[in-house]
């Protein structure tokens, strides 16, 4: 068995000093294994998006270790981390953050253009993950002038365009009404089955948490066994 | 992120907030006009002053004379030295030039750098006449390497045995000439009075008509042909002693460099010999041409540095506005260099459209004015283009206001490069 390609050992994250001082985490450690579907539940204020931040590299713990495919995240820096983001990693956010001005392709290659891919195989690259979500026809339009799910649609394709392995999801269905989340909740499994990528959410919605292989929970910092709130 | 990627998403980048940008370009238009018009106006007059320098002699040659040994009051009358020979010469009572031998000039040609030596004969034309009109007084000069602004005609050919002049355009008119083109290829005759009162008319060609003007004294340019048949006809009957003596000769040298030029004018001085260069004479006016062109550049870039100022807001502005998209792009793996670059790049390039706009303008603008000037106030000065446009000090004020745009950007760029992808993806 290969190693897990997200473990986490006694994580802690502390935010301001003194009076101020905030225990983010207070010593998480867990494992992910290739292709697992994993949902970290929690409520606001639980520390499950600083959790999702720090195993996305985005961010250093105040203490404790990542290691990312058996390599210790603290001996990455720099030019190599940005490199391991970008080729491993993809982001769903529950905001979207797309570029309203630009075009939907314009925005769907932007982790290509980041990571110095050329014009032409960058948009050959970025039609066929349109293709892939039914967006094709939308390429040309200003990514501002698409719908709610059509949006979240986009931003995954953008998660995609750079094949990444694992794709971190931040409340992916959160601006979204039912209908259209149940569409994006599929197409994010659809990917976790049958193209063998790692999902890693994060959410407070319990609905959305159900379907996932294992499910994290998370309260005041420290991950708890069982769904209190749930079972309550 | 590829250069060339930075290059072009910083260019699509500044045109996302037109209107913010366009406010930025004006600022900076303003500056690169003024500094684009001051430096047309520098070439302009540098040009006009060098090339009547050159009208009026060589840049290569000396005017050497004997250095006064009068002068000092106290020091009583000089004793009487049967080597020296005095020329009555004008100025102050007491001040006297000595005349310049043969020997002198053989002193003067062996210091090193000299190339050749002309003793300067001083003519005394009475008069010109064309077509036995009315006779005009004329003065007349040797060429000595100096480069006449011709409005018509050509240059004199200085070995040929035609006597030839190049006659100043304020003679055509009066001496009854139809105008400067057809006045080339004319005779006129030019009267010499000899030792003895006797008074010689000689023929001699129009081959050039000069401009008028601003340091010439309205002369005319004669060739070696014209020269020497003046001399002779001047020195016939005079005692064979006059024409062996000369108040000033014309030292040439080779082109050199300004510490070659005073090393030679030590040597003439310590020979007992005053050497001139045209600059020395005339260098003066431009210090102060620069002098006054300094000031104007030093407000042109006081108006750079406030339309930098305008470049550091509309960037922080751009920053403030792009923090969450800054946060995703180094989310997704941009480096912080690339995002410096991408910024400092859009300020450039802000810059580049600033200074080229602000240029062409001035170019165009600053061309149309001088030509209307030298047709209308500034007729006088033939040749005189007030504003000149040369590609290098138009393509140093565009570099410089890049540099300052650039400059100006490193702050917001800084400010966008250090961003935390987590804090600007929170950012609401």
């Amino acid at each position: 068995m290969s190693a897990p390609i997200l473990a986490a050992c006694d994580l802690t994250k502390t935010y301001g000093r003194g009076p101020d001082r905030f225990d983010a985490l207070k010593g998480v450690s867990l494992e992910i294994d290739r292709g697992d579907s994993v949902a970290i539940v929690g409520k606001s204020g639980s520390g499950k998006s600083t959790l999702m931040h720090l195993l996305a590299l985005l961010d250093t713990p105040g203490g404790g270790q990542i290691h990312v495919d058996g390599t210790d995240a603290k001996t990455l820096s720099g030019r190599n981390l940005n490199a391991l983001r970008n080729s491993m990693f993809g982001f769903v956010f529950q905001q979207f953050f797309l570029n309203t001005a630009s075009s939907v392709l314009e925005n769907v290659v932007l982790p290509l253009k980041i990571a110095g891919v050329g014009t032409r195989e960058r948009r050959a690259r970025g039609m066929a993950v349109l293709e892939q979500l039914e967006l094709a026809d939308k390429a040309r339009n200003k990514a501002g002038n698409l719908s709610g799910g059509q949006k979240q649609r986009v931003v995954i394709a953008r998660a995609l365009v750079n094949t990444p392995q694992v794709l971190f999801a931040d409340e992916p269905t959160g601006n979204l009404d039912t209908a259209t989340g149940r569409i994006v909740e599929d197409i994010l499994f659809d990917l976790n089955s049958n193209h063998g990528i790692t999902l890693i959410t994060v959410t407070h919605d319990h609905d959305l948490a159900a379907p996932f292989n294992r499910r994290l929970y998370i309260r005041d910092g420290v991950l708890i066994t069982t769904d209190e709130e749930h079972a309550a | 992120m590829k250069p060339l990627e930075i290059l072009k998403t910083a260019i699509t980048n500044s045109f996302r907030s037109k209107l913010r940008t366009s406010l930025t370009i004006m600022a900076i238009f303003v500056g690169a006009f003024t500094l684009t018009i001051t430096n047309g106006l520098g070439t302009g007059i540098s040009n006009y002053i060098d090339s009547q320098i050159a009208a009026v002699g060589s840049s290569n040659t000396f005017t050497v004379n004997k250095t006064g040994t009068s002068g000092n009051p106290g020091s009583g009358p000089k004793k009487y030295d049967a080597s020296t020979r005095v020329l009555a010469s004008g100025g102050r009572p007491g001040s006297t030039q000595q005349a310049l031998g043969q020997a002198d000039l053989n002193t003067i040609g062996a210091i090193p750098g000299i190339t050749g030596v002309t003793p300067v004969t001083r003519l005394s034309p009475d008069y010109i006449q064309w077509n036995s009109l009315e006779k005009y007084q004329l003065s007349v000069s040797p060429l000595a390497g100096a480069q006449p602004q011709l409005a018509a005609g050509s240059a004199l050919d200085d070995s040929g045995t035609q006597p030839q002049l190049i006659l100043p355009a304020s003679y055509v008119a009066p001496l009854g000439l139809p105008d400067n083109n057809e006045a080339i290829g004319q005779d006129v005759t030019i009267g010499i009075t000899d030792a003895t009162g006797t008074v010689h008319p000689i023929t001699a060609r129009i081959t050039g008509i000069e401009q008028s003007a601003l340091l010439g004294g309205g002369g005319a340019f004669i060739n070696k042909s014209l020269s020497t048949a003046l001399a002779d006809a001047q020195g016939t009957g005079a005692p064979a002693a006059a024409n062996t003596a000369w108040a000033e000769v014309t030292a040439t040298f080779a082109p050199s460099s300004a510490s070659q030029v005073g090393d030679m004018k030590a040597g003439l001085a310590a020979a007992g010999y005053t050497a001139q260069t045209l600059d020395d004479r005339i260098g003066t006016v431009k210090t102060v041409i620069n002098g006054i062109i300094g000031v104007l550049d030093a407000f042109a870039i006081i108006a750079l540095i406030a339309a930098g100022f305008g470049i550091v807001n509309t960037l922080l502005m751009s920053v403030q506005e792009r923090t969450r998209e800054i946060g995703l792009m180094k989310a997704m793996g941009m480096g912080s260099g690339s995002v410096f670059g991408l910024f400092s790049t859009e300020a450039a390039f802000i810059g580049l459209l600033g200074s080229a706009i602000g240029s062409a303008a001035a170019i165009g603008l600053g061309t149309a004015v001088s030509g209307a000037l030298a047709r209308g106030p500034l007729s006088d000065l033939a040749g005189l283009h007030i504003l000149a446009f040369a590609p290098g000090p138009v393509a140093g004020v565009i570099l410089l206001v890049m540099a300052i745009a650039f400059i100006a950007g490193t702050l917001p760029a800084w400010r966008a490069a250090r961003q935390n992808p987590i804090d600007s993806l929170r950012y609401e």
